[in-house]
């Protein structure tokens, strides 16, 4: 984040830094992945809401933190998930709280924000759909009118979470235009097919919606009239993703370069040949880079900057790539030790790989900024 | 600070509006892929500019006022750039303004600043830094130009080259060897003169884009006063170091050089207007393929401006070394290389057969052109050993010549090479 933090964002830092550490450190990761266990280990998830993650976006009358600068307090949180590759539906969450704080109704904010911020419910966001189609603008899973209520029918895919959400913020597009509904898990007509884990601690899910009820109160916001909703959901996944790949991406830069410190060979430490430097030294220009943009972007967001959707392109286009370049050459520099189970860098490369892909490649970004500039 | 300054918001104010009355609007030329003939008449513009800016009250803004500055922050610098932006501005000083013109400042006695700081900021003097060699540019400290002191005179023998504009510039600073029987960084000095004095012959170099910005220089027995010493004999690459720190500094956008863009270099231009016009003109709009280097490009353009801020806030902060300017150095050779061979991938043959002033044709002209980012002022490979070296505290190259006296050196190499 940031080089100038105030002291409360410092503290805030420093709490979360180390209650995951004691509460998921990365070798219990690792262990409940092996042991088939769920990522989320029982009462994690409400242990961390004391701490206001999961209340950052959500107002101070419903529960929320109360902070001057959520959006900065919500990214340095982000980041602290990816140092450690802490599990725990952050973004997801967040969307879904920010979305029901900016457009939802006075009921859904009594119903839901309070149990959000404290962790006692789960929500998640139901908005991918295959093949990888993330930007929320484009979901194809329809919605109709049947008398008062709305009736739902699609396939959404990868939705984070999906095993433990109570609650899904679905998108879906009706005769005139797009609209989200809130749909709680047991509703009849939604079933969930949980999918491999891949990125440890965190798992997805597919969520077919078959002829699926809910009532006009279910929609937030005014179906047909939420671009902007849309664009600012997008915007906030990129932000904390962008975030949270930064974090973990200066992690394990740092405990590489301690390693090509460390390790000798014909009697010199690695760090001192210059086909090495010169890629690490490469790989320093562009962290820093990555580093820059997600904090531009986290302030662009903050602002509600004109320039945010560009931004948030461009930030994901950019770390996307960079992040696996640079995570897959510390392998090659790790060696075999590298490749093993017992490392932590396979569960750096596996959350980064995931981020690569999940809400847009760079290569869908890359095309996005292209529409974006009128091209 | 006094309390009668100016806020840099007022400051802005005045300029703007005196920018809009006085100053013509952005575009015209490009630096690199101008002919020789439009460069002059662009240097000479240049000057105009300048003394008309000096002569407002808005030129050399960090500058003491002592030495004809404003004495003001880089708020009321940042203020005059945002104020000007759509201007055109005397872009061939920003060498002068930001780099030898605060390395004069920084070491120079109080009657060489007086003598030309003046000069420097109402347009009068052009400088220009010699310091690469036909035998080296990147070892910088084993330069083999030679200065022989007799009585109040320096008699400098050898040659310099890359030197930007010399032959339309009017003084240098340049790097000797007073000493040649001590190791290589403690027998340099620095000296300033005239470009157009006696046994100094000054020959542009014609580059692969036609034109000639660079020049090479020879002296004979050239005749320098110790007057123009700047700082003390042999103590010349402690200078030298201030000089590369300040050239490092404009790149970030952070010297006192008033006209230059936050970005730097060039970064004004509107690179991803050009891409668009090109991919339309060779009728590539619609290729997936094309679209996607686009892409690419607006992720390069776009990342530099929070790289640097980034950068210059962990200068600041002191969490970052001076050297870690070489970060920005190396993004900006990188990323522009890059945006060339990609405009070059989008015009394809067309760009290659169209004429080099065609909006076409200009992109496989600068692919030509395109390595000068990533050697001109420190090749890529050195800004990668300083930022491993520097920033990240790596272990060093070796460098056998270190301790030994330049002498020495030299005879061991041609023992070597005899071999």
């Amino acid at each position: 984040m940031d080089i100038e933090l105030s002291d409360e964002q410092r503290f805030l830092q420093e709490t979360v830094r180390k209650f995951l550490e004691h509460e998921a450190p990365l070798s219990a990761v690792r262990q409940r992945a092996a042991a088939g266990e769920p990522p989320l280990a029982p009462g994690y998830w409400s242990r961390a809401a004391e701490l206001g993650v999961a209340a950052m976006l959500v107002p101070e009358e419903y529960g929320g933190a109360g902070s001057d600068e959520p959006v900065l307090d919500l990214v340095i949180v982000a980041e602290e998930m990816g140092r450690q590759i802490a599990p725990g539906p952050l973004l997801p969450g967040s969307v879904v709280a920010d979305t029901l704080a900016q457009t939802g109704t006075q009921q859904q904010k009594e119903e839901y924000l309070p149990q959000l911020a404290e962790g006692s419910l789960l929500a998640t966001w139901a908005v991918g759909e295959a093949p990888d189609s993330w930007d929320p603008a484009e979901a194809n899973t329809s919605a109709g009118r049947d008398g008062d209520d709305w009736v739902l029918s699609g396939e959404k895919s990868s939705v984070e979470a999906a095993d433990v959400a109570g609650v899904f913020l679905v998108t879906a597009r009706t005769d005139g235009g797009m609209a989200q509904f809130l749909v709680p898990r047991d509703s009849p007509g939604l079933t969930v097919r949980m999918l491999p884990q891949y990125d440890l601690g965190r798992l997805f899910g597919d969520v077919t919606l078959r002829d699926v009820r809910v009532s006009a109160s279910a929609a937030v916001g005014e179906p047909g009239a939420i671009e902007k909703s849309l664009a600012r959901q997008y915007q906030l996944a990129l932000t904390l993703q962008a975030a949270e790949t930064v974090g973990l991406l200066e992690r394990i830069f740092d405990v590489t370069l301690d390693y090509v410190r460390s390790r000798y060979t014909f009697g010199r430490p690695l760090a001192s040949y210059q086909a090495l430097k010169h890629r690490i030294a490469d790989h320093k220009l562009w962290m820093e880079a990555s580093l820059g943009l997600s904090t531009a972007l986290a302030r662009a967001f903050a602002a509600g900057d004109d320039n945010c959707a560009q931004l948030a392109s461009v930030t994901k286009a950019h770390i996307g790539d960079q992040s696996l370049t640079i995570i897959s050459d510390c392998g090659q520099l790790f060696g075999g030790i590298g490749m093993t189970w017992e490392h932590d860098l396979h569960l750096y490369l596996r959350r980064a790989t995931a981020n690569k892909f999940l809400y847009g490649s760079p290569a869908q970004h890359r095309e996005r900024l292209c529409r974006l500039i009128g091209l | 600070m006094t309390s009668e300054q100016e806020s840099p918001e007022a400051f802005g104010a005045r300029a703007r509006v005196w920018a809009a009355k006085n100053l013509p609007p952005a575009g015209g030329p490009e630096g690199l892929y101008v002919d020789d003939e439009e460069e002059l008449r662009v240097v000479a513009e240049a000057r105009e500019l300048q003394k008309l800016i000096f002569d407002a009250g808005f030129a050399g803004i960090r500058y003491p006022v002592e030495y004809g500055g404003l004495g003001l922050t880089r708020e009321h610098q940042l203020a005059w750039r945002e104020a000007t932006a759509t201007c055109r501005l005397p872009s061939t000083f920003n060498v002068t303004h930001g780099i030898l013109g605060p390395t004069l400042l920084e070491f120079g006695t109080h009657e060489q600043k007086q003598r030309h700081l003046p000069a420097i900021l109402d347009g009068r003097e052009l400088w220009v830094q010699f310091l690469s060699e036909p035998s080296g540019g990147s070892d910088l400290a084993g330069l083999l130009t030679r200065a022989e002191r007799d009585g109040d005179t320096f008699v400098v023998n050898g040659s310099k080259i890359w030197s930007t504009g010399a032959h339309f510039s009017d003084y240098a600073m340049v790097l000797v060897r007073t000493n040649p029987d001590v190791p290589k960084h403690r027998g340099l000095s620095m000296l300033y003169l005239p470009i157009r004095s006696a046994g100094v012959t000054v020959t542009p170099i014609k580059l692969v884009t036609g034109g000639s910005h660079f020049c090479q220089e020879f002296f004979d027995d050239a005749m320098v006063p110790a007057a123009n010493l700047i700082g003390t004999e042999n103590d010349g690459w402690r200078i030298a170091s201030g000089l590369l720190f300040h050239e490092r500094n404009m790149v970030g956008g952070n010297s006192l050089n008033d006209h230059v863009s936050p970005g730097g270099g060039e970064g004004e231009a509107d690179t991803i207007g050009e891409l668009v016009a090109l991919a339309r003109a060779v009728g590539r709009d619609k290729d997936p393929n094309a679209r996607q280097l686009i892409g690419e490009a607006i992720v390069l353009e776009t990342l530099a401006n929070p790289t640097i801020s980034r950068v210059n806030a962990q200068l600041r902060a002191g969490r970052m070394p001076p050297p870690a300017a070489s970060l920005v150095r190396l993004m900006s050779g990188l990323s522009q290389y890059r945006i060339k061979e990609i405009a070059l991938e989008v015009g394809g043959t067309r760009a290659m057969m169209a004429d080099a002033g065609d909006p076409v044709g200009i992109h496989a002209q600068r692919w030509l052109g395109a390595r000068i980012g990533t050697i001109a002022g420190g090749s890529s490979e050195m800004q990668r050993n300083g930022i491993s070296e520097r920033v990240l505290g790596l272990p060093r190259e070796a460098t056998p010549d270190k301790d030994v006296p330049f002498s020495q050196v030299l005879a061991n190499r041609r023992q070597a090479q005899e071999r």
